[in-house]
Parts: structure tokens; C-alpha cells; sequence
């Protein structure tokens, strides 16, 4: 995801979301983002959204996402020619991070696949708005013409905190049994609702694909509950930066390797052996050496955030890194960032520096993330990951 | 006697003999949001009509406060940095930003008076 509307896009009407009519009746400030009108905020604003996210329930509108369906055997290793995850081993109702990548491991996009329950392969993908038609491009090439990509205009809700799971579990029986990362298909009044627990807050909840034309009647419904409030971009921005999340155009891009973004975890042991995806020598390269720069978190030691683009120097004035999202956290009260930072100056606790309108701040390198994630964890038998 | 200005900037002047004080209009703070710090001049600093003096940060963004009037500063706010919020809360009051005296009252005279503001805000 990018903050501003990629220029391809900037003037051309925004792209209304189907719920577009519930969130200006909720008092939502709608903004663009990526070609479509989003809502950034509604009346309470971004501190008391995220605050209340961490201590009930937020339901976010994420529509603007593209979402795909991929069919037919050898689906699996087809997306493995794109993007370094072990998707071969990913089982039935599982899913996965990843990236695709260039041919010099730099990431295009990043995404989740996750892979259906059922005999038959068939993998349920969602990628960033601002990257869906340059990466179902890509895929399609990837795929073939012997497998099926299907893009679905479905509506992506979020539903994230403490009480998502309680919350959902009344509308959606049965989900409160999902571990993090698992997929499945429920039923709501005789429409498929794709559930996977999930989401970009570093809370327990949910992530829920469902028909365009249902998502007003699901939502009303789960708004009906006390606990549950509608939450913005702008809280979704403070929420992921708190958990340590890379956005897709601000911490990870083309010129930005997974390794060095922190992301190696989600590379699987024998695509690091055997490779097949692109930018497969650059990765092993950092794999074996160790990148040069690495994504960081970082408490300025100021009142002030540090905003993205920000250049961060060594006590002795050497550049050494820049920021790449920065603000204010609503649950730390205090102001948070992260960045790339030269390895040498990269260990938690490390000091560096940032100028600040014509003032010197001190900035700590933190471990990420800032706010402890709270995912339900499987407790056996199944991968974390 | 006080008399309330304000600018297309959204930023108001009250005018209380040579003393203004400058703060931003509650349709300002709105659009903001969540303000988190107010980085203010220093006392004795020159101000000038249409330029930057402050910097305001919400959650979100930094946004530049520029004067509607030209002066020295001669107090500022010290309340906000404790409580930045109380420009959202109170813009008009408590959240003030700073005090200068203006020599010039042209300046003054030249912004919007409340009627003719809020017409303005009609417009946006």
C-alpha cells in the first residue's frame, strides 16, 4: 500500500468502495488512496480508533485490495516461480505471507496466499491496491494460460482486537476454532464469507472476503455489537507501524530485499536451498553474508515524530540510514518510526541522530515491534507460519 | 475590547490593543485530527504576514501554521507542550498558539471577520 494515489491514477475519478454509503453516513473523512475514495478517519479520530482497537474491536474496510483466486494443479508451484515462500507445503486452510520479487530480489509487492481447504488446489490471494494490476500481471504470466487467475470484486473487511473473535463467532459460528493464519469458508445468510485470522494491526482478528452486495447488511450487523467500532486508514497506518508491519511504497519496495527488511522468516528452507524464484542469487547472497542495511525500529527522543524521509547519522555526522514511516503512537503515547539503518548501527540500543526543523534529535534503535502482536497461535500440530 | 479575524489559512487573530494572539480556526483542528505536538517560535522571534511561524503534528502529518499578521512574538503557549491537544479541544481558547505585537493594523483589518469566514468555509 502507498499513503499518496499513484500518479496513473491521480486524476481519474476515485474508485468508490462498496460501502462507500455507510462510511459518510458514519462521519467518515474520506481521503484518496491508491484511486480509491477511503475512509482516513471517522468522528473519534485516529487516537481513540487505534486505542480502541487495542482494547475491543475495530472493523476496517480494506475493499480496495486486490483479491484472486487461482485454480487447477500445479497452482502451488506456479506462484513458487514468483515469490520465494514454500507454497508447495502450505496445507489445506493455511496461509502465508510472502513478496513477489524482480529479478534482483527487490520486492514488487507483498501479499497473502492462502490455499483452500479441499482436494483441489486452488489458492485465495490479496495483494496491495496500489500494486493489483501491475501484480496480476505478473502472475497471470507466471500461471499460464492451463490455470485459472480469477480476480473477485468482493468486499475485504477487517475485524481486529481482543474481542473480534467473541464478536464474530456469534455472526460467524465456528471462528473462534481458527488459529492465526488459518482459512476458511463460512456461510452467511447463503453467501460464501472467506475468513482468515489475521490482519495488519498485531491484534487477534480476522480478515473477511464476502460478496459486494452482502457487506453492508455483515457489517451493520457486527456494528450492532457494543464492542465493535469502524476504524480508518489513518489508524491502520498508526496500528501496523506499533506491531512493526512493513507498508508496501514505504518499508519494502523495488529497492528493498526481504532479508533486509526482516522478512527472511517468511522464506522457506528449501526455496533457500533450491531457489526457482526471481532473484534468487541476490537473496542467497544476503542469506549467507548478511545484508548491509536492515529494517530497524526507532524511538526519536524528542516529542516530535520523525516523518518518512528523514535522514538518520552516526555521532560522527556519517549518514547512515533513513526513516521510512514515522509517527505517533496512540498506545505509546510518544512518537515511533522505522527505517533502514547500515548494519554497523543497527543493534538495538545503537544512538543515532536526525535533524528535525534545524534541531539535533536522538534517535534509539528499538527492537520491532513496538506493541507486543497478540496473535492466537496454533498450539500444535500445525505451523505457525 | 477584543475583535476575532481570520485568514483563508485558517488561522485566526484576536486583537486586544497591540497584543494579537494567534491560534488555528476549530475548522483547522478538525481537518488535522489528533494533534501531538506544537512546535512554536521563540519569545522575541519577527513574524511575517503569510509565513511559516509554527509547525503543527497530528498522528498523521506535519502541517505549517503561517501568520495572518506580521509581529514579534511576545509569549507563546507553554501549555502546549505538555497538552498539545488542547488545540483540538479548545482552538479558540486554551489552544492558542502565540501572542505578538503588531505595529501594523492594516493587516488586521484586511482578513475576514466571522461572518465573512464563515461564508468562506461554505465555499470549501
Amino acid at each position: 500500500m502507498t499513503d499518496e494515489p499513484d500518479i496513473a491514477t491521480a486524476t481519474a475519478p476515485l474508485v468508490r468502495l462498496p460501502l462507500d454509503a455507510l462510511h459518510r453516513r458514519m462521519g467518515a473523512r474520506m481521503a484518496p488512496f491508491a484511486g480509491y475514495d477511503m475512509p482516513l478517519q471517522y468522528d473519534k479520530g485516529i487516537v481513540a480508533e487505534t486505542l480502541h482497537t487495542r482494547d475491543k474491536a475495530s472493523l476496517f474496510d480494506v475493499s480496495h485490495m486486490g483479491q484472486a483466486m487461482i485454480g487447477g494443479a500445479g497452482a502451488a508451484r506456479a506462484m513458487e516461480g514468483v515469490t520465494p515462500a514454500d507454497l508447495l507445503s502450505l496445507a489445506q486452510g493455511r496461509m502465508r505471507y510472502t513478496q513477489l520479487l524482480n529479478e534482483t530480489g527487490g520486492v514488487l509487492d507483498d501479499l497473502l496466499v492462502a490455499r483452500l481447504p479441499g482436494v483441489e488446489e486452488r489458492l485465495f490471494l490479496v495483494v496491495n491496491a496500489a500494486r493489483k494490476s501491475a501484480d496480476f500481471t505478473l502472475i497471470a504470466a507466471a500461471t499460464g494460460p492451463r490455470l485459472k487467475l480469477h480476480l473477485l470484486d468482493r468486499a475485504l473487511i477487517a475485524l481486529q482486537g481482543p474481542r473480534a473473535a467473541m464478536v464474530l463467532d456469534a455472526l460467524l459460528p465456528g471462528v473462534e476454532d481458527l488459529s492465526f493464519m488459518d482459512w476458511r469458508a463460512f456461510d452467511f445468510e447463503g453467501a460464501p464469507v472467506f475468513v482468515s485470522r489475521s490482519g495488519y494491526t498485531g491484534e487477534d482478528g480476522f480478515e473477511l472476503s464476502l460478496r459486494a452486495d452482502c457487506a453492508e447488511t455483515f457489517v451493520t450487523k457486527l456494528l450492532a455489537h457494543g464492542d465493535v467500532a469502524l476504524a480508518g486508514l489513518g489508524a491502520r497506518d498508526a496500528l501496523r507501524l506499533e506491531a512493526g508491519l512493513p507498508l508496501y511504497g514505504h518499508d519494502l519496495d523495488a529497492t528493498t530485499d526481504p532479508i533486509e527488511a526482516g522478512l527472511a522468516w517468511s522464506i522457506g528452507k528449501r526455496r533457500r536451498a533450491e531457489g526457482g524464484f526471481p532473484g534468487f542469487a541476490h537473496i542467497s547472497a544476503q542469506l549467507a553474508q548478511g545484508p548491509q542495511r536492515m529494517r530497524v525500529g526507532l524511538l526519536p527522543q524528542s516529542k516530535a515524530p520523525l516523518r518518512e524521509g528523514a535522514e538518520l547519522f552516526a555521532q560522527n555526522g556519517d549518514p547512515v540510514g533513513v526513516v521510512t514511516s514515522g509517527g505517533f503512537s496512540p498506545t505509546l503515547q510518544r512518537p515511533i518510526a522505522m527505517g533502514y539503518v547500515a548494519a554497523a548501527h543497527a543493534g538495538a540500543g545503537a544512538t543515532l541522530f536526525a535533524t528535525l526543523r534545524d534541531k539535533r534529535i536522538e534517535v534509539a534503535v528499538a527492537p520491532l515491534p513496538f506493541v507486543v502482536h497478540r496473535y492466537v497461535r496454533p498450539t500444535s500440530g500445525k505451523d505457525a507460519r | 475590547m477584543t475583535d476575532c479575524r481570520y485568514s483563508k489559512e485558517h488561522e485566526y487573530v484576536l486583537l486586544d490593543g497591540d497584543v494579537a494572539t494567534i491560534g488555528i480556526t476549530d475548522y483547522a483542528q478538525t481537518q488535522l485530527g489528533d494533534i501531538v505536538f506544537v512546535d512554536l517560535p521563540p519569545i522575541g522571534r519577527k513574524i511575517d504576514k503569510g509565513k511559516e511561524f509554527a509547525v503543527i503534528e497530528s498522528v498523521k502529518a506535519a502541517s505549517e501554521v503561517y501568520s495572518p499578521v506580521s509581529g514579534e512574538v511576545v509569549e507563546v503557549n507553554s501549555e502546549l507542550g505538555e497538552t498539545p491537544a488542547l488545540v483540538n479541544d479548545d482552538p479558540l481558547g486554551r489552544g492558542w498558539l502565540v501572542r505578538v505585537h503588531t505595529s501594523d493594523r492594516t493587516e488586521f483589518d484586511s482578513l475576514m471577520d466571522e461572518a465573512a469566514y464563515a461564508d468562506f468555509l461554505k465555499t470549501l
